[in-house]
């Protein structure tokens, strides 16, 4: 009999309200799963068992009375821990939240809570979510649950590693520069950035705003869908919501890819793109083209230049946002004879080293004789990039690329050396930038047996079109083997 | 495009009290960041607007409608410090 852990979301839904099993049964297994597996990967920051079971019991007292709050009722799922949870400690991964209580939810959160889902806990991630191996983690790495000597991707590492490995059905991550796709790649699942404005950023610590876009991780395409669907919607809590219908998603799902037009950007075919990520990308594309699909290569040159537009956008941002850790309100103090000194003790002992390292980079981009030639330039090159897009979506439905150059490197490869770090976004960042939605499903493995991931863009508020090639990538590519360390045999170490 | 950065004026600005040790860290990965950071000087842009958001909006209003605020005991309890009910801080203006 297959553990309820291993479930995904639809069956989970099915077996809840065909009276299989109970929400609490379902939400033990979870958390069994994520007793014997925590030890090996760290995917959690906070474990929330009493609310959890909690949540599972006015789940199944819901179900008996009839009440139903559609399909995530009663389902386990993640939440990142730079998504502010009342009640529950909040730290982004950073020493200078350590122990912050937050007094409000994210309007994320207060979703779930409405839809009647069990948040399992908080996930671990690259500190204030900047990194792509949550090796930046001030609380230790999460590892990847396909290999323990591997990273899982970041900065929503803990996310994917949760939902990889069964301590959680499906997961909430932030993307800012691929911090959900990249560790879905990485982690064999499937994952994806909305449109910008889609999903409410309010709660969401801010790591850079013109950028960040929470989304989900699922281990199936349906799954996302769902997930997506629960959180989507507009927010008179984020001035940025999108104030328009809240995009079509998953009604195209069935259609198949028959006259689908598809672009393969060839700036991320080539160079820098792993020959095994490459060939399996490229077998996917025959895939695709066999089944109808018009598949046309399409030059975006801006692309180039994305990685370090983001690196100077990104960064200054985050330099305006992160100002206000300074030890007064909430978090860390440390003590200096000045409230000035105060605030820089505090900050300096508070962020990691490359939090440091950003916010030093975006002030300087930022700072007066400077603006012009970093900041100033960088957004000019942003609306290129568009331009470039928006011309590219005037002759295909949806763009498609690798999403991460490699399968999942070793902890500690590319810690002494931000810059090669950084390059593992390099086919997630235009995105972005764009603000257009993208997703990543996997269709193999390489020699290692690490999951390859695919990325599917499409213009922005245009998910439905995503989520169409997503689910015929999926058929296609029929992947459905489990890391070992999600099979019940394994015990703790 | 500058090849030194005043690292130090930057940690400052930034308030970050950082030894020289790790200025001098901070200071040559921040070139090497730049020196790649760079390569975006090399697209023409003349006449081209930046852009600062991906959506094409401008207000954002809400009615002005009463609505409660968070309790200022639960969010006054996550200060490091406090003085009944307000946010303690050192002191702020210098002797000099």
């Amino acid at each position: 009999m297959t553990d309820l852990a291993d479930l995904s979301i639809a069956a989970a839904g099915s077996g809840l309200r065909g009276g299989e099993f109970t929400a609490r049964d379902l939400t033990d297994a979870v958390l069994t799963r994520a007793a014997i597996t925590e030890a090996h990967l760290h995917a959690y920051l906070t474990l929330d068992q009493e609310g959890a079971r909690a949540a599972a019991d006015a789940a199944d007292a819901d179900f008996s009375a009839g009440t139903d709050r559609g399909p995530l009722q009663g389902i386990p799922i993640a939440v990142k821990d730079n998504m502010v949870t009342r009640g529950i400690e909040t730290t982004a991964g950073s020493k200078i939240l350590a122990g912050y209580v937050p007094p409000y939810n994210a309007t994320v959160v207060d979703r779930l809570h409405g839809q009647g889902v069990v948040i399992v806990g908080k996930t671990n991630l690259d500190e204030f979510a900047m990194g792509s191996s949550t090796e930046n983690s001030a609380f230790g790495p999460t590892r990847n649950p396909w290999n323990t000597d591997r990273v899982p991707g970041g900065s929503s590492g803990g996310s994917a590693a949760a939902v990889a490995v069964g301590s959680a059905l499906g997961a909430l991550g932030s993307d800012t520069g691929g911090s959900i796709r990249q560790p879905a790649s990485l982690c064999g699942l499937v994952g994806v950035k909305p449109t910008y404005g889609v999903v409410s950023r309010y709660g969401l610590i801010a790591f850079a705003s013109s950028l960040d876009q929470i989304g989900p991780f699922a281990r199936n395409v349906r799954d996302a869908a769902t997930l997506l669907e629960a959180v989507a919607g507009f927010d008179i809590h984020d001035a940025t919501s999108y104030r328009g219908d809240t995009p079509d998603i998953s009604s195209l799902m069935d259609a198949g890819v028959e006259g689908m037009k598809i672009g393969i950007v060839s700036e991320l075919a080539g160079d820098g793109i792993d020959p095994e990520v490459n060939a399996a990308c490229r077998h996917m594309y025959d895939a695709l083209s066999d089944a109808g699909a018009d598949l046309r290569e399409v030059s975006l040159p801006a692309t180039e230049y994305a990685l370090s537009a983001y690196y100077l956008i990104a960064p200054a941002e985050a330099s305006a946002n992160l100002a206000r850790f300074d030890g007064v309100r909430y978090g860390l103090r440390v003590d200096g004879e000045t409230t000035e000194d105060m605030m820089s003790n505090t900050r300096a002992e508070g962020f990691g080293p490359e939090v440091i390292r950003r916010i030093l980079l975006g002030t300087y981009a930022l700072s007066a004789g400077y603006y012009e030639a970093f900041y100033g330039q960088a957004q000019r090159v942003r609306t290129l990039l568009r331009n470039e897009f928006a011309d590219a979506y005037a002759r295909v439905d949806v763009l498609v690329s690798p999403t991460s150059p490699t399968t999942a490197f070793a902890i500690g490869e590319k810690t002494s050396d931000p810059l090669s770090m950084y390059f593992a976004d390099v086919c997630t960042i235009a995105s972005n930038l764009g603000g257009d939605p993208s997703g990543s499903i996997p269709i193999g493995f390489d020699g290692d047996g690490m999951p390859i991931g695919f990325q599917i863009m499409a213009p922005a508020l245009h998910e439905a079109q995503l989520f169409r090639l997503a689910a015929a990538v999926e058929r296609l590519a029929g992947v459905d083997a489990r890391p070992a360390l999600a099979t019940s045999e394994v015990r703790p170490a | 495009m500058p090849a030194e950065i005043d690292i130090a004026k930057v940690a400052k600005l930034a308030r970050l009290a950082l030894s020289q040790e790790e200025l001098d860290l901070y200071g040559s990965q921040l070139e090497d960041i730049l020196e790649h950071a760079e390569r975006v000087g090399a697209l023409p842009t003349e006449g081209v607007p930046p852009t600062s958001h991906p959506l094409p909006m401008t207000n954002a209003f809400r009615a002005d409608e009463v609505r409660p605020s968070l309790e200022r005991d639960e969010v006054l309890e996550q200060a490091p410090a406090r003085q009944g009910e307000y946010f303690r801080v050192p002191k702020i203006l210098g002797d000099t």
